[in-house]
């Protein structure tokens, strides 16, 4: 048992640190919460991507850097931390660029992964539907051979990085006669492919970052198959175990903890720091303990992912975990805010930038996004727990 | 970073549940609560024979060199088991203080006794404020020839009743309130003007009132430096609660372990309540509960373990144990339904002893407000 990070690692942290630094330096971005999944910044990916900093974990063989996943998660708590603008390459890093490492043919992987390593594929996730959320097998959206092609038609919905994507990766029914687990396939191709239409949804913040995708009759060449065809939900189960094991579930809006702390010492009340009254000071104590918990919790995931497993309840765990402590560190910052918390970022007065008023809001969706917790609860029942079904 | 236990670390606790779940069956565990002494001498004697009271001391001192990290997991097993008795006591606020801060001498002494079994020890520090601070501290120790006289009271000592020795914390310096002023005295429990009492508790353990009457101490026995005993009695209390916290996981995880046996063994409405989505989730958020509370719990052993300071994630650590316990019995309770708080069911051992287990070496309360300093508010 060792709880230490190497050297290595350390040094590691230093240098993402010291190059986020430089970055803030010379103010090429403003530091914001869910900055990985709302900060589209192009050229901040490509120098990422310089760094070798997409694709840590994939085979050198591939083109990637075969580091652990502990190293992963150093670099992404970095990112974070400084809330930098991570979008782009987000999902082709995280879960996109993985699967083509898995199930990919080798032509997909000389031709795919390139682009996602040097921060070129902005991917969006197209998965849920109108009518398929939580259960995803009941998508509706028809992938229909036809000669050397495949043809898509149907509707995605919340589909995450639609708003910025040149590459989709999408689930879709190709055997519409099996059972309905057994009758999906994955595909990832590009969209500029005639007879895709994205139409942005906006959030309850006014962000946007997920849209309704529209396939109408899109023919995509029968390479764009990911894996096996109609074992795509089997593949998709696995992918997810990645998907939510991050460290974006429990620190996706920490420049608000950082700012609330700040705040908390600077505002007066009674001529005396909010920080030296003790309701708020157990507060603001009990959300480090919740986060430090957090941490160990990702830190697990990412152990077991380097010893070669998929993290198939821990991630559940951690992310059903992680998304409840965001939740909390918006509410508590708005109760100490008090009346000012109602205050929208762009108005006079507001304080902490305005991250504890979109944060409040955005939290919402952390529980539903990848899994609501509900869903993962569920997992970690029958996975781990191996209680019965009904 | 690697979270596993080592080979020999897996055989210990292995050995260690297999003894106590063939030495302490609830029947055991109930009989020996309910006794004047509260432990089982020959079953304690087994326990030396095993080595687990000199586990971590050094070879020299009839140890078995092995380290704190080995010991908590000891601890985890004890605390599945409901251990009753004066191990604890005698090993973690008795025999390491002495190891840690003692004398060649006052080691040479002491730590064979422990390690063979010999000799009991306990820790007399918290007092009627029942806080854990050194304000706290009023019991005086005062200077007369080669002596210190010892006079005040001591609460909630455990297992005074039985031990051989205590390691007394007392205020040597009238004029200091505060951190100064506080020296440790190794003391012979049978010295004239001590009497104990033993307290009713909710985990039917020996908590005592110790009065000390005129004791006169030997001026050899301080523990470590006069008036400087605040920061190694600080030690103690941080090694005590991630002592405490192992003890939890271990507990929690067995009232976890039972719950959810009992929700894949129990039909309502003609199939299992186990598989009712509300009782699933309960499970989870059990344990979740749990492994945050293990994964810190060994986060803080490993670290005393490798000497580093860790007073935040102590802190951490203790703060999030004492609140997931009381979450995860509540949980267990309710699942459990009505059978669940019957005094003939074993899980009502598991929340007497996580209430106790919350409180002592510090409560929630008292570790946010460490976390609070730590964070710099």
């Amino acid at each position: 048992m060792d709880f230490e990070l190497s050297e290595e690692q350390h040094k590691f942290r230093q240098e993402v640190r010291d190059f986020l630094e430089e970055e803030l330096k010379q103010g090429r971005w403003q530091p914001s919460c869910d900055a990985w999944i709302m900060g589209f910044d192009p050229a901040f990916t490509k120098r990422v991507a310089q760094r070798g900093w997409i694709g840590l974990t994939w085979p050198k063989e591939h083109g990637g850097q075969g580091r652990s996943f502990i190293d992963r998660l150093i670099l992404t708590e970095e990112m974070l931390r400084y809330g930098a603008p991570a979008a782009c390459h987000w999902f082709g890093d995280r879960q996109i660029g993985g699967a083509i490492v898995h199930y990919g043919t080798e032509e997909q992987k000389k031709e795919l992964l390139p682009m996602i390593l040097k921060g070129e594929a902005y991917v969006g996730l197209g998965m849920s539907e109108p009518d398929a959320g939580s259960d995803l097998a009941s998508l509706k959206t028809r992938a229909v051979e036809d000669g050397d092609y495949y043809v898509i038609d149907g509707q995605k919905t919340w589909t995450s990085g639609g708003s910025y994507m040149n590459w989709i990766y999408l689930v879709a029914r190709t055997d519409p006669d099996a059972l309905k687990h057994r009758g999906i396939s994955e595909f990832f191709f590009e969209t500029s492919l005639p007879g895709i239409n994205v139409v942005p949804i906006v959030d309850i913040t006014g962000g946007v970052h997920f849209n309704e995708v529209f396939f109408e009759n899109v023919r995509i060449p029968k390479k764009c198959l990911i894996g096996e065809k109609n074992r795509g939900f089997y593949q998709i189960l696995h992918q997810l175990d990645y998907e939510r094991s991050g460290m974006e579930r429990l620190m996706a809006n920490y420049p608000l903890f950082e700012a609330l702390i700040q705040y908390a010492k600077e505002t007066k009340r009674n001529g005396k720091p909010l920080s030296e009254e003790p309701v708020i000071r157990a507060k603001l104590a009990q959300l480090k303990i919740e986060l430090e918990i957090g941490r160990l919790h990702m830190y697990r995931v990412a152990v077991v992912m380097d010893e070669g497993r998929a993290p198939n309840w821990e991630s559940s765990m951690s992310k059903a975990y992680g998304t409840a402590f965001e939740q909390h560190l918006a509410s508590a910052a708005m109760e100490i805010a008090g009346l000012y918390g109602q205050l929208s970022p762009e108005s006079k007065w507001v304080p902490m930038l305005g991250m504890a008023y979109h944060s409040y809001l955005s939290s919402k969706g952390y529980s539903l996004q990848a899994g609501t917790s509900e869903i993962l609860k569920n997992i970690l029942a029958l996975r781990k727990l191996e209680l019965p079904t009904g | 970073m690697d979270l596993a236990f080592s080979e020999e670390q897996e055989m210990l606790k292995k050995m260690a549940r297999d003894f106590l779940t063939d030495k302490f069956p609830k029947t055991a565990v109930k009989e020996i609560e309910e006794s004047e002494l509260g432990y089982s001498p020959e079953i304690w004697k087994e326990m030396a024979e095993l080595g687990w009271m000199g586990l971590v001391f050094p070879e020299e001192y009839g140890g078995a060199e092995m380290t704190f990290l080995d010991l908590a997991m000891l601890l985890e097993e004890m605390g599945r088991a409901c251990l009753p008795g004066p191990y604890f006591s005698t090993v973690v606020l008795g025999g390491l203080p002495i190891l840690d801060a003692g004398s060649e001498e006052q080691k040479q002494e002491y730590l064979p006794k422990i390690a063979n079994g010999e000799a009991i020890f306990t820790l007399a520090l918290t007092e009627s404020s029942a806080r854990y601070h050194a304000a706290a501290i009023e019991v005086k120790a005062a200077a007369d020839n080669d002596a210190y006289v010892l006079n005040g009271t001591k609460l909630f000592v455990p297992d005074a009743n039985v031990a051989d020795y205590m390691l007394v914390v007392a205020r040597t310096d009238e004029k200091s309130r505060g951190e100064d002023g506080i020296t440790i005295f190794i003391v012979d429990a049978k010295s004239p003007g001590i009497s104990c009492t033993v307290l009713k508790t909710i985990a039917n353990d020996k908590l005592c009132e110790v009065v000390f009457d005129q004791v006169r101490v030997p001026k050899g026995n301080i523990l470590g430096e006069l008036n400087q005993g605040w920061s190694e009695v600080k030690k103690i209390i941080e090694r005590a609660a991630v002592g405490k916290c192992c003890e939890m996981v271990g507990c929690i995880q067995q009232a976890l372990d039972m719950t959810v046996d009992y929700a894949k063994e129990r039909k309502q409405y003609d199939r299992p309540i186990g598989s009712f989505q509300v009782i699933q989730h309960y499970c989870v958020d059990m344990i979740t509960d749990v492994e945050g509370t293990r994964l810190s719990a060994y986060q803080t052993a490993w670290m005393i373990s490798e000497g580093l300071p860790c007073t935040q994630e102590v802190a951490i650590a203790k703060a999030w144990a004492g609140e997931a316990c009381q979450r995860v019995m509540a949980l267990a309770h309710q699942i459990h339904g009505a059978i669940g708080v019957t005094i003939d069911h074993d899980l009502q051992y598991y929340t007497r002893r996580a209430k106790a287990a919350e409180v002592t070496f510090g409560d929630a309360s008292f570790y946010r407000e460490i976390v609070a300093q730590e964070m710099g508010l």
